[in-house]
């Protein structure tokens, strides 16, 4: 009989309307590694967050080794023994990596009468243990900032038992990670189970999770949905558990381009090499075709659309038809807009909407000139144009007039994606276009971009989620470490291969056996 | 618009209400409110007023301008040198508002080519212009010739009696109100003020949209010193004399109105007639503070309270939402 070590029961977070958690029951024993799955937006990280002390619930409760547990801040959090390790590993890359292990209670020598300046050796002990238990082979006095991904997360590791853990959370640990160092991951937190201390592990890769987790929990809208044991689940299920429908409503049903006449070539791309990624990539992309560029994080998806924007600096400026025109890459995006192609990023908040405007004027925005008269914009041309654009993407909102910053975030990136429709571009370039938002938001936005690409719109989607890509794409290729490999036909790839190939590149990959046998 | 904005442009309203109110009931403050007071009071503003019309454009779009004070007295010196050399007014006025926009294509390039942060290059012309105007001036006021004075009309461009008398207010005043609505509405309704807040809301946005973020700064730039420049012809006008130590600080009062009047300085938000009614209520409160014998040191601590409060009331209420 294992102990409990964490009971939340009933959990609520409500931020002003929106019910980002709105009564979810969890259990995590010690000794055991805990999956905690759910598709974008179903409250994962603000479970995440009310663990963490990042939010406190609007209801609900949490029991830790038997004591209600009701952090205040993080540190509440990770004093009780509860440490957070982010997709985005946060330790400060300036600082050594001893540095970062003992960063918050830095042990203390008396000097002068005063306790002020760190004690060094003991600094130094600390670090070494933490790292010799987990069979880092990491240098206390290295600089974060020179170490790779998969060290920086070791170290992260090191911090959290150097904090003596009792609960590890990870948030998707593997996205940046390559085979090798996934299996070295699993190994520690293997041994960390093994220990009595429990994990509770966050990912999208569900093959993977099958492989390390004992037991797991799914959530939808907020809400648990289920929960069991990893041995007596299948992965089909799951996904399904986790969309709330069969996933044929999910994703809409997709034509089989392989089987239909030739389409025009709207976009070639030739060697793209970027100022560091991508290092090498070409694809064509043909009229009303949906491409996916799968990868882990890092490999160079996101700035290989960037490159091609002129967001980021080409190194190497090679032509990319676009409807008979040749065009150069690099020059920016006003460029690229004038050309017919659009690019809707992956962080919306950061870049690609402006909170503080309306709907109307978020929509317009690039395409203001066209509502103008003498420079002044007449208002109700850019109205009518934005309840135009907005209606097709079916845009939830009281007026056009609402400042954006209110609406929720499937909302927000329909926004963000209407305002590509106004554009009127032909090619779109989309990176996670549907990162953190619900179910049915998704969903009309994946019939949305299929009906226009039967319209002839073509489309370059970047994601991190698997069953998106393989659920609305006509083609998809993977990036491996800077370089785009050829593309496959959606039918012909399963998740298994698709992770597979992104985690060792196509060279070793199954792509090569094709080749071979061709 | 969102119930946020109204609050927002209420605030310079309340702010205003609260001194006119104070003041009056002050038993000391005797004609505080009086038609003749409030004629003084408006002439006062003119200057700080010219200069928050531009600093609203950069404070919009995310910027900052310390400059400001630097630029009017330069101008204003600018604007001596020519009525001295005997070639009029016109084009003194001229001469000052081209000063002031070279000073702000100035600002604008450093920010834009060499990547400068705004606080860090306008910083720089802070001291760059100050200096060229003691420069030009030999580090003495420049007197301007009695022949411009009356007959040149350089006075009643600031004259609490304006001629006609149905005018009420000073030309400078008028001046003031007439740009000011223009602005408010190129803010509101063109292409370019539209531009502007986008810029201040979400830059990277802006970029992905397509839109020249480097022009448009530099224009922002360029505009708020000629604004800065036509305050240091006012200045002249009202003081007879180019001074080049004048208007020494004036640019945290100018941030204080932009700021009191509705405009957040992390970009996106703010409105010219908010800045104006900020520019107003300091105006009477230092006009209020006089009548009452408080001491300057009253009015710089009220100031600074009034600041505070305002900007925490728009924290506090967008924390809520």
């Amino acid at each position: 009989m294992p102990v409990t070590t964490l009971r939340a029961q009933g959990i609520a977070k409500h931020f002003g309307v929106v019910r980002a958690l709105d009564g979810v029951d969890f259990d995590v024993h010690g000794g055991e590694v805990h999956a905690l799955l759910g598709e974008n937006g179903a409250g994962k990280s603000t479970l995440l967050g009310v663990l963490a002390g990042v939010h406190s619930p609007t209801s609900g409760t949490i029991e830790f080794d038997g004591e209600p547990y009701a952090p205040r801040n993080p540190l509440d959090a990770v004093r009780a023994g509860i440490v957070t390790i982010h997709q985005e590993l946060c330790s400060s890359p300036d600082l050594t990596v001893e540095q970062n292990i003992v960063l918050g209670r830095e042990p203390r020598v008396q000097r002068l009468g005063m306790r002020a300046l760190v004690d060094r050796t003991h600094v130094r002990r600390l670090a070494e243990h933490a790292l010799d238990r987990i069979g880092a082979r990491v240098a206390p006095t290295a600089r974060v900032a020179d170490l790779g991904p998969s060290e920086r997360q070791l170290v992260e590791i090191a911090r959290a038992l150097a904090f003596d853990v009792r609960l590890l959370v990870l948030d998707e640990p593997t996205s940046s990670l390559t085979a090798v160092e996934v299996e070295r991951l699993f190994a520690v937190l293997t041994s960390l189970r093994d220990d009595g201390r429990a994990i509770v592990y966050v990912s999208h890769f569900l093959e993977e999770v099958m492989l390390i987790a004992d037991r797991f929990t799914v959530l939808r809208d907020g809400r648990t949905v289920g929960s069991g044991e990893v041995a007596s689940a299948e992965i089909s299920g799951i996904v399904e558990l986790m969309a709330g429908r069969r996933l044929d409503e999910v994703y809409p049903p997709r034509r089989d381009r392989s089987r239909m006449a030739k389409e025009p070539t709207v976009l070639d791309v030739r060697d793209v090499v970027g100022k560091t990624l991508p290092r090498e990539a070409s694809f064509r992309l043909e009229r009303g075709e949906i491409l996916g560029v799968f990868g882990l994080v890092g490999a160079g998806r996101t700035e290989l659309l960037r490159t091609l924007i002129g967001l980021d600096p080409a190194r190497q400026r090679n032509i990319v038809v676009s409807m008979n025109a040749d065009v150069r890459l690099g020059r920016g995006p006003r460029e690229a807009l004038a050309h017919g192609i659009g690019f809707a990023s992956e962080d919306r908040k950061d870049e690609g909407l402006a909170l503080d405007l309306t709907i109307a004027q978020n929509i317009t925005l690039s395409g203001l000139e066209r509502h103008a008269r003498y420079g002044f914009v007449r208002s109700s041309s850019v109205r009518a144009a934005a309840e135009r654009c907005a209606d097709q993407f079916d845009v939830r909102r009281a007026s056009t007039e609402q400042a954006v910053g209110r609406l929720s975030g499937g909302n927000q990136q329909k926004v963000a994606l209407a305002r590509l429709l106004h554009d009127e571009v032909h090619v779109w370039l989309l990176d996670e276009p549907t990162r953190g938002i619900d179910v049915a938001s998704k969903s009309e936005i994946y019939r949305r971009i299929h009906a226009l690409a039967d319209d002839g719109v073509s489309f370059v989607v970047v994601s991190s989620y698997v069953p998106e890509l393989l659920g609305i794409c006509d083609r998809i290729a993977v990036m491996h470490r800077g370089v785009l490999a050829q593309s496959r036909n959606t039918s012909d790839w399963t998740e298994h291969e698709l992770i597979e190939v992104a985690a060792r590149g196509a060279g070793r990959g199954s792509v090569q056996g094709k080749k071979a046998e061709a | 618009m969102t119930s946020g904005s109204i609050l927002r442009a209420l605030r310079p309203c309340i702010g205003l209400a609260i001194v006119l109110t104070v003041f009056a009931l002050h038993p000391q403050a005797e004609g505080f409110l009086s038609v003749y007071n409030f004629k003084i009071v408006a002439n006062q503003t003119v200057i700080v007023g010219l200069a928050a019309i531009g600093a609203t454009f950069i404070i919009v779009s995310g910027g900052i301008d310390l400059s400001v004070g630097s630029i009017i007295a330069l101008s204003s010196v600018v604007c001596a040198l020519v009525l001295r050399a005997e070639y009029g007014v016109t084009l003194a006025m001229v001469s000052a508002i081209f000063a002031g926009c070279v000073c702000g294509v100035i600002n604008g390039l450093m920010i834009t080519m060499l990547r400068i942060a705004p606080f860090v290059a306008t910083l720089g012309m802070l001291g760059i212009a100050r200096g060229a105007a003691k420069w030009i001036s030999g580090e003495q006021k420049v007197d301007v010739p009695p022949a411009a004075l009356e007959s040149g009309g350089l006075q009643a461009w600031m004259s609490n009696r304006p001629d006609p008398e149905w005018l009420w207010f000073s030309p400078g005043v008028w001046t003031t109100i007439l740009l000011a609505l223009i602005a408010a509405y190129v803010l509101r309704r063109s292409v370019f003020g539209v531009h502007v807040t986008a810029i201040g809301s979400n830059e990277k946005t802006a970029r992905l949209c397509g839109i020249r973020i480097e022009r448009t700064k530099i224009a922002i730039y360029s505009i708020a010193g000629a604004c800065a420049g036509l305050a240091g012809f006012m200045l002249c006008a009202r003081l007879t004399v180019g001074n080049p130590t004048a208007a020494l600080g004036i640019e945290l009062d100018v941030i204080a109105a932009v700021v009191i009047g509705g405009a957040s300085l992390a970009g996106g938000q703010g409105g010219v007639l908010g800045s104006m009614l900020g520019a107003l209520m300091m105006a009477f409160l230092a006009s209020g503070c006089k009548m009452t014998g408080s001491a300057t040191y009253v009015q710089e601590i009220l100031i600074g309270t009034i600041i505070v409060v305002a900007v925490s009331v728009d924290v506090l209420q967008r924390r809520r939402a």
